[in-house]
């Protein structure tokens, strides 16, 4: 920060319009809501204006101006649109008080270098801004399910009572159908046996294949790559069909044997694919040498080779774990109603019923995704600080 | 006296194993596809639950496919696996089935109990046996609700305020397919009830339906589920919407929302059971000693505990009684009582079961336009 003098800003000329664009988007969408669009426009630029002059003149430190700026919205929502209005004001108040500060102190220069073009300075906050609602359109519809979870009415919708943070609209009901509903708990349970099964599967064969596959002697090693690796390039909706057919013939359709197979057969590739780019850094003398003490080549594997690839191996079988477990249009072919898994009783609970309860099983399964990514990646970094401790 | 008891004894032994080759003769476990909901619902409290008292170690599976039963069956017929043991279908579906040999035709009085008054069961349905495969369930209608606070102090009670954006501004739900939109939109474009069918057999009556239809496009959302006009009226999105009248009741009635039914021009429609055809001889036998047990004029009667649909046999009419949680009486709400059927529609099956093809390929283009 120190490093370079920040260049004077233009309060007038450059400041102070940009900020009644921005209060005038912001005071549009507020108006909007309340069917004053032109208003709410008018009155947005003029409020980003004054914020904009009176931070800029008269208030020095960022934190208490944000500070100030976002309580005194709070306040306003609070007057004009009671409880719910808090949160609203809250969210417009950070936003234009901090866009004002990032303004007149020219902080907005700062990722560019001090030569940079103004061209290339808008350029570079663009693109920011791009990769900003890229990700807010990612996870936005992620975060929105969860507090309609917790809805006491019986469909997807924030009801007025929950807008005011009114304890009554709440309620704990979806989570309770969800852990008591016989259908909710056999499609949990079925989940919870298919996935793991299938993802053991998929993990040693894949493992194996991968190995085999990273030899240089084994003939036609691309084209069996490219077979194996087919059913992820495949349109799921073909591999169903054509498994759905291939199981009647043979007796699998519609039994757990078959599912997990179908499962796994998805989950292969996953493995294949992480395992072979973890064993491109495997340094083959390794094996040699461990073939040079005595080891047979069962031992050379576990003891040698599967603890230098395991990170790999774990990603893998997350991989083909997770898709097991968010399976739905190979079940819903392969599968009979006796193997209903959590995707397909969400499905035909959205199509036939829409009740939030499937709000409240995907805010669990995010919980888990979440926990289950977190838990891998702290393995990885262990793993990797270990490894950087051992010599070689 | 050593002879006796041998004889007593060999013939208990006769006797058990008897028993056990009756018991044998039927299948353990069954899966009955349904639509999910509150209807399968009220299926698995009227029917299922107290057929397993009865029985058991029987193993009961659902299965909601009923939304995509024929392709499914067509399906399973190919592979030669038929994995379902009973499917619930309605009328149209079941006759396509039927003429496809994907249904067991079956005679009513075999198969079914007769009334409890006695009538036989081919009297007790009567003209709702539509198919020689399809075994009628309950009488369902689809209709309008309206949210009660977005429609003024007047309320709508014609068909054709569906139609009317002046008074009724807003959006409506209606369903993405031809039947009975056409039939409503020609009713309110001044057809006869009794020439909707032969006016919407010629080019210019469809175009005509189609144009009365495009005077409100733009104000309606289309739906596909019989769960979505609910929710959308929950929402507020809509002011009115279509769909089936036990959906509307739970709405209302179970749920407390704003709204209330416009029962003008309601669509009268059956849903009902079918057999799959080709069930191995101990699977079919369980499902003929259910459904026995399933169609019965209690049984059917039962089910409007739960569901606001009419029950098929007419022997069943009497009984019908009180909601089982709600204990409000449940006869004002069904399709059938005389206050809501004071202007009803009849569905022509045989009609569209012709005309069904074109339409739809009619209907979807112009949506697209």
């Amino acid at each position: 920060m120190s490093k370079y003098t920040k260049p004077a800003v233009d309060l007038v000329r450059f400041v102070l319009p940009l900020m009644a664009l921005a209060g005038a988007a912001m005071g549009f969408l507020v108006g909007t809501a309340n069917a004053v669009s032109l208003l709410g426009t008018v009155l947005g630029a003029v409020c980003g204006v004054a914020l904009a002059w009176v931070l800029a003149s008269l208030v020095p430190s960022k934190r208490a101006g944000i500070l100030a700026a976002t309580v005194l919205f709070a306040i306003g929502g609070l007057v004009i649109a009671g409880t719910a209005g808090i949160v609203g004001g809250v969210i417009v108040g950070f936003v234009l008080s901090w866009l004002s500060y990032w303004l007149s102190t020219g902080s907005y220069r700062a990722g560019t270098p001090i030569y940079a073009t103004s061209g290339q300075v808008l350029w570079h906050n663009t693109f920011k801004f791009i990769c900003g609602a890229i990700f807010f359109f990612l996870i936005a519809p992620i975060l929105t399910i969860i507090p309609l979870s917790f809805n006491a009415e019986n469909f997807f919708t924030f009801t007025p009572a929950m807008l005011s943070f009114d304890p009554e609209g709440y309620s704990l009901k979806h989570y309770r159908d969800f852990f008591t509903n016989p259908d909710w708990q056999q499609a949990l349970k079925n989940s919870v046996q298919i996935a793991p099964a299938a993802t053991l599967i998929s993990v040693s064969l894949g493992t194996l294949a991968a190995i085999g596959l990273s030899q240089p002697h084994v003939p036609f090693r691309r084209a069996i790559m490219a077979i194996l690796i087919s059913p992820m390039i495949v349109p799921l909706i073909i591999s169903a069909a054509g498994m759905y057919f291939f199981y009647s013939r043979i007796g699998l359709q519609g039994t757990y044997v078959g599912v997990v197979l179908a499962h796994a057969a998805l989950g292969i590739p996953f493995v294949i694919i992480t395992v072979t780019a973890t064993l491109v850094g495997f340094d083959k003398s390794l094996t040699r040498a461990a073939a040079n003490m005595g080891a047979d080549p069962v031992t050379t594997f576990f003891r040698v080779q599967m603890p230098l690839i395991l990170p790999g191996v774990i990603s893998g079988g997350l991989f083909a774990f997770i898709t097991s477990f968010d399976e739905v249009v190979v079940v819903l072919f392969v599968g009979s109603a006796g193997q209903k898994t959590l995707p397909w009783q969400m499905f035909t609970g959205l199509r036939e019923q829409i009740s939030p309860t499937i709000l409240a099983v995907a805010t669990i399964l995010v919980v888990i995704s979440i926990m289950l990514l977190t838990v891998v990646e702290l393995l990885r970094r262990r793993s990797e600080r270990l490894r950087g401790l051992s010599p070689g | 006296m050593k002879s006796k008891l041998a004889t007593l004894m060999c013939g208990a032994a006769l006797a058990m194993t008897g028993v056990h080759a009756q018991a044998a003769d039927m299948a353990d476990s069954m899966t009955i596809v349904s639509w999910g909901g509150a209807y399968q619902k009220s299926q698995i409290n009227a029917y299922a639950e107290p057929y397993k008292a009865m029985h058991p170690e029987v193993k009961v599976i659902w299965d909601e496919s009923s939304n995509e039963a024929v392709a499914k069956l067509r399906a399973m017929n190919e592979a030669g696996n038929i994995t379902w043991d009973l499917v619930d279908v309605v009328a149209a579906d079941a006759i396509r089935l039927c003429d496809e040999g994907l249904a067991m035709e079956y005679d009513p009085d075999e198969l079914l109990a007769p009334g409890d008054d006695g009538t036989p069961a081919s009297k007790d349905f009567g003209d709702l046996i539509v198919s020689d495969c399809f075994i009628p369930q309950i009488v369902y209608s689809t209709t309008f609700g309206y949210r009660t606070d977005m429609v003024g102090d007047t309320p709508p009670t014609d068909i054709c305020h569906v139609f009317d954006l002046e008074k009724y501004p807003g959006k409506r739900a209606l369903e993405k397919r031809p039947i009975n939109n056409m039939e409503w939109a020609l009713l309110c474009d001044g057809v006869a009830k009794e020439d909707v069918y032969d006016v919407l057999e010629t080019e210019e009556g469809q175009a005509k339906a189609l144009a009365k239809l495009d005077t409100i496009k733009n104000q309606v959302i289309w739906w596909s589920a019989g769960a979505d006009t609910p929710q959308l009226l929950a929402d507020g999105e809509v002011v009115m919407g279509s769909t089936y009248n036990g959906r509307l009741f739970s709405l209302i009635e179970e749920q407390k929302q704003p709204v209330a039914m416009l029962w003008d021009a309601q669509v009268f429609d059956l849903d009902g059971w079918i057999i799959p055809a080709g069930l191995p001889a101990d699977r079919l036998a369980r499902v003929k000693d259910f459904l026995k047990f399933a169609t019965d004029t209690q049984r059917l009667a039962d089910q409007a505990k739960y569901i606001s649909y009419g029950p098929a046999r007419k022997s069943s009419a009497p009984l019908v009684g009180k909601h089982a949680d709600l204990g409000i009486e449940m006869a004002p709400h069904m399709p059938t009582d005389p206050a809501n059927a004071k202007n009803t529609f009849l569905y022509n099956y045989t009609w569209w079961a012709d005309y069904r093809d074109d339409l739809d390929a009619k209907f979807q283009a112009w949506l697209a336009q």
